[in-house]
């Protein structure tokens, strides 16, 4: 079994944790510089605010009673890295997908007991972090997602949804979800699905894998075979063009240098790169992680993460390869053996949509002159086999001006910005 | 002729104020039947607070106190409050508490059936728990008081 466990509406949690005062409000997290929504609260939901929302676009109405704050990625990250420390206690197999969501796998774990485990799991996070998560188990990915989903909007499973490969509670959930909200099934590819009469997960699971494979790609197919219940998807298949992009690789060998690490991140953060120029999108933020093998015992273990926002959002490789870059230096430990890392680049925005800000480090022109290189860097990749052109490390200190004037304090990063509290 | 001046230590209370943690000696060895190691002096390492004051780092946090009420718990205005919000809020720790949204530092109390916020000011009246808008967010476990000289 595999559990999928989902903070709910992260950033905003993690800032109701340090402001209590929050909890119950409309609440906004606004991406740095150019202010579109980019997580909120049930309450402004409710409000109708949509993701992405550019923030002089809402209501008089609803500027006035919404908190609207600014990102606050050093926060963030280091709650995450919380997250996933505890989530280490309870089983060595955790794999980082987001910011907010991890899988946790439970392989050899006696069956009966899970459900308690992941109860206990979602209490401890809460209690040492303030973090509300939610938890979907199954035998796979696929199905762990749809546990979760459901775990998320059916309060009578409490924050813990179970599913089978077989039965029916799985049956009823997959015949009630479309397949648009599947994981991994793209908007294009539903559209084609539903000519086929598949509308539904049900449905798409009790159609023909190979037929699938012919008609679509090989990672519709294992999501087929994840519905059933076989275990086939690998992590790095499943980007969510609209939220984020992930480019992460074991080491072959374990390995303690720096110089290693330094060279994986980079590919990794270019190849990322890639990936996120070719669907049309920007990021707003570069996330570096690294750990070393859990299942080795006697090695000292070590698991850390870290957020680099950027100054606006970007897709120039030199730019990610440069946060990237100084998120390893942060994190990096001399004396461990390291077997994966990761690049993550999050809060993503649709490159056309994004709008220029007055504050942005770069002028129009250079803009364009780095988009038309980038496209050429990219051509020839794709032409003349991946990493033809490559980047050297750019240089450092680029202006680092965030627009971020409603963020609030790095409570659990800076000495000089922690929670007050007062004694009476 | 004079004295040498001298000073008289008085014991004024116990280093560890917090029932149930076992004091640990920063200096000494453990007493092993057999034969010492000769490698034993070339064990130690470095003496790290953190660790010593951090048990549980994932759900560690340290705050800033403001404020004099709480001075006969041996918090000053600005000091460092360590936090831990794993540990149970039992009678008699301090906590730090949001009451009705706003983050406070008082001495859980119980007086007969009832749990009181308690400040170490007499000024403050202890606050009764029930029937109020609050949740516990964790113990203080350790003050860390700067002296003059000791400022950052």
């Amino acid at each position: 079994m595999i559990a999928l466990v989902d903070c709910n509406n992260f950033y905003v949690s993690c800032e109701r944790v340090f402001a209590p005062r929050l909890e119950g409000r409309p609440v906004g997290v606004l991406s740095n510089n150019d202010g579109c929504v980019v997580a909120r609260s049930n309450e402004l939901k409710a409000l109708g605010v949509a993701m992405g929302a550019p923030m002089h676009l809402l209501p008089p109405a609803i500027r006035r009673q919404a908190v609207l704050l600014s990102s606050n990625y050093a926060l963030y990250g280091d709650m995450s890295r919380r997250v996933n420390l505890i989530l280490g206690e309870f089983s060595p197999d955790v794999e980082t997908y987001s910011i907010d969501e991890s899988f946790v796998g439970f392989a050899g774990f006696a069956v009966d007991g899970l459900e308690a485990h992941a109860q206990r799991l979602r209490e401890t996070v809460r209690r040492d972090t303030g973090i509300p998560v939610c938890v979907g188990l199954a035998p796979t990915r696929v199905l762990a997602k749809v546990a979760n989903h459901a775990a998320k909007k059916q309060a009578a499973y409490e924050g813990v949804c179970r599913l089978e490969a077989d039965g029916p509670a799985t049956r009823a959930l997959l015949a009630s979800l479309p397949v648009t909200e599947l994981w991994g099934v793209a908007r294009r590819t539903a559209e084609r699905l539903a000519l086929m009469d598949i509308h539904t997960a049900w449905q798409l699971r009790e159609a023909d894998p190979k037929q699938v494979r012919r008609h679509f790609s090989v990672v519709l197919e294992r999501i087929v075979w994840e519905l059933r219940g076989r275990p086939a998807i690998v992590l790095d298949d499943m980007h969510e063009p609209r939220q984020r992009n992930m480019v992460s690789r074991s080491f072959g060998r374990l390995t303690g240098a720096f110089a290693d690490l330094q060279e994986a991140v980079r590919q990794h953060a270019a190849r990322a790169a890639e990936k996120l120029r070719g669907q049309g999108s920007q990021a707003r933020a570069v996330m570096v992680f690294l750990r070393t093998n859990p299942y080795l015992a006697g090695e000292r273990q070590y698991r850390n993460s870290v957020v680099v926002p950027l100054p606006s959002p970007g897709d120039d490789s030199r730019e990610l390869l440069e946060a990237a870059s100084r998120g390893l230096a942060a994190i990096f430990l001399e004396g461990v053996r390291y077997q994966k890392c990761g690049v993550m680049l999050l809060d993503l925005v649709e490159a056309d949509r994004h709008q220029l800000s007055l504050l942005a480090p770069r002028s129009e022109v250079e803009r364009g002159r780095s988009q038309r290189l980038m496209a050429t860097v990219d051509r020839l990749n794709r032409e003349m086999g991946r990493d033809t052109v490559r980047f050297g490390l750019p240089r450092r200190g680029t202006a680092w001006a965030l627009r971020c004037e409603r963020r609030t304090s790095r409570y659990t990063t800076r000495w000089d910005e922690l929670m007050r509290v007062k004694t009476r | 002729m004079m004295s040498p001046l001298s000073t008289t230590a008085r014991v004024i209370g116990r280093a560890a104020p917090f029932p149930g943690e076992t004091a640990q000696p920063l200096m000494g060895c453990r007493v092993r039947a057999g034969f010492p190691s000769p490698a034993d002096d070339h064990l130690d390492v470095e003496i790290d607070l953190h660790a010593h004051v951090v048990r549980r780092p994932a759900a560690t946090y340290f705050v800033r106190a403001e404020g004099d009420s709480m001075l006969g718990d041996g918090i000053h205005d600005g000091d460092l409050l360590v936090v831990d919000r794993s540990l149970e809020p039992l009678p008699g720790r301090v906590v730090v508490i949001a009451v009705d949204g706003e983050p406070t530092v008082k001495r859980l109390e119980r007086r007969g059936e009832q749990t009181f916020l308690v400040a170490s000011n007499p000024r403050f009246a202890p606050i009764p728990l029930a029937g109020r808008e609050c949740e516990v967010w964790g113990v203080v476990t350790h003050v860390l008081h700067a002296l003059p000289g000791g400022e950052p």
